[in-house]
C-alpha cells in the first residue's frame, strides 16, 4: 500500500502529529511505503527547526526528520499555512524579508497541489487532526 | 466498498461518535483512536450506544490509546478488538478507503 | 491560453470529498478546507463537498465579520460554481438540530438524510475532514 498522510494540528497541541508519525511508523515496519505526509493548518509548526522540548520527552520534529531521512518520504508544509503561521524556509524569509528562516531539514515549503496529487496517487489518504 | 472510521475524540467531549455511527454503512469499521478510545468502554453513557451499534458496524480500539489513558481491556464492551498501531494499518489496508472523524 | 496545472492532468479523475463539520470563525479550518477545495477543482478532479454538524453554518446567509476583524469568506462558497464545483450536500438532521432550512444557505446545496450521505461517502476514493 502507498499511504498519503494529512496532519491537520501541531506538536504537542493536539496528539494528531504523534498519532500520524505512530502510523508511519508501523507502515512502514509492515512493508508499506509512505509516500509523502502534508502539514496543514497548524501542522505546520511541525516543521520547525528551534523546537527545544524537555529532554526527557520526545522531539517530534526530530523524530519526523530520522524518520522521513531514513525512509524518503516526502514532507510537504502548506506554503499558505506555513506563511500564516511564520514557518519560512530560507527562499521564503528572503523573499518575504524576514531576518531568519526556521524550517528543519527534510521538510519542503510547497503548495496545496501536493495534498491534491497525494490523493491522486496513494492508495490511502488518512488524515490526523482535532 | 467498506470504509474504516477512526474515532478521535471524546464522545462526552464532542458529537463526532454520533455523527459518525449515523453515516457508516453496515459492514464499516470504526477505530477508536486518542481521545476517542473512551467510547469504548463499559457502564458509561454511550456504551448502550455503542453496543447497539455494534449489530451492523465493527468496533476497534487502539491499544496505546486505551492504556495511555489508564484503562484496561477488562473494561471494554463486548465484542471492541483492540489492536495495536500495525493492526491500525491492517485495517486501513483491509478496508476500501478511511475517513477521519475529527 | 492554458493554465499551468491544465497542462498537467492527464491521469485519473478521482472522487474527492470533503466534509465539512466546523462552524466559521471559531477555528480556521472552514476558510482553509476552502482553498483545498478550489486547488482540487484546478485539478480537475470529481469534488463534493458536504456539510454537516455546525458545519452547516459556513453557509449561512448574512456573515457580518467587521466587528471580530476577520475576512468575510463566505462569497467564496457562491464561487464555487464557477469551478465547477457544484456537488454541494448538506446534512438534513444538522440544518433541523440548528433550526435552519435550506433558505438560511447562501448557496444552492443537495439536502440528504444522513444515511444517503453515509452512501454517498462510501462511493469516494479520497475523503478528507479538516
Amino acid at each position: 500500500m502507498k499511504y498519503g498522510l494529512l496532519i491537520n494540528e501541531g506538536p504537542y497541541q493536539h496528539q494528531a502529529v504523534d498519532s500520524a508519525y505512530q502510523f508511519a511508523k508501523a507502515a512502514i515496519a509492515k512493508g508499506h511505503e509512505v509516500f509523502r505526509v502534508f502539514f496543514y493548518h497548524d501542522g505546520v509548526n511541525a516543521a520547525t527547526d528551534f523546537a527545544v522540548p524537555p529532554q526527557d520527552d520526545r522531539n517530534i520534529t526530530q523524530q519526523w526528520v530520522k524518520l522521513a531521512e531514513e525512509n524518503n518520504i516526502d514532507m510537504v508544509v502548506c506554503i499558505a499555512a506555513a506563511q500564516r503561521r511564520g514557518i519560512l524556509d530560507v527562499n521564503e524569509a528572503e523573499r518575504q524579508g524576514k531576518r531568519g528562516d526556521n524550517i528543519a531539514p527534510v521538510f519542503r515549503i510547497s503548495g496545496l497541489g501536493q495534498l491534491v496529487e497525494a490523493g491522486i496517487e496513494c492508495d490511502r489518504l488518512l488524515t490526523f487532526g482535532d | 466498498m467498506t470504509m474504516l472510521h477512526t474515532v478521535n475524540k471524546s464522545p462526552f467531549e464532542r458529537n463526532t461518535l454520533t455523527s459518525c455511527i449515523s453515516m457508516a454503512q453496515s459492514g464499516s469499521a470504526v477505530l477508536l483512536i486518542e481521545d476517542g478510545i473512551f467510547a469504548s468502554l463499559k457502564g458509561t453513557s454511550v456504551s448502550d450506544k455503542v453496543s447497539k451499534a455494534m449489530g451492523s458496524i465493527s468496533f476497534y480500539v487502539l491499544g496505546p490509546d486505551l492504556n495511555a489513558r489508564g484503562m484496561t481491556e477488562d473494561q471494554l464492551i463486548d465484542g471492541i478488538k483492540v489492536v495495536d498501531y500495525e493492526g491500525f494499518v491492517d485495517l486501513t489496508a483491509e478496508h476500501d478507503n478511511v475517513q477521519a472523524w475529527l | 491560453m492554458a493554465e499551468p496545472w491544465e497542462d498537467e492532468v492527464e491521469g485519473p479523475v478521482k472522487k474527492f470529498m470533503f466534509v465539512n463539520r466546523k462552524a466559521p470563525y471559531g477555528t480556521i479550518y472552514a476558510l482553509e478546507s476552502l482553498e483545498v477545495v478550489l486547488i482540487t477543482a484546478a485539478f480537475d478532479q470529481d469534488v463534493s463537498l458536504v456539510f454537516s454538524d455546525d458545519g452547516v453554518y459556513q453557509i449561512k446567509k448574512g456573515q457580518v465579520t467587521d466587528g471580530i476583524g476577520m475576512k468575510n469568506f463566505s462569497p467564496t462558497y457562491r464561487a464555487l460554481e464557477g469551478y465547477d464545483v457544484e456537488k454541494l450536500y448538506v446534512d438534513k438532521e444538522s440544518l433541523d438540530e440548528r433550526g435552519l432550512t435550506e433558505d438560511d444557505l447562501l448557496v444552492d446545496v443537495e439536502v440528504l438524510s444522513r444515511a444517503e450521505l453515509g452512501k454517498l461517502m462510501d462511493e469516494q476514493d479520497t475523503i478528507m475532514s479538516f
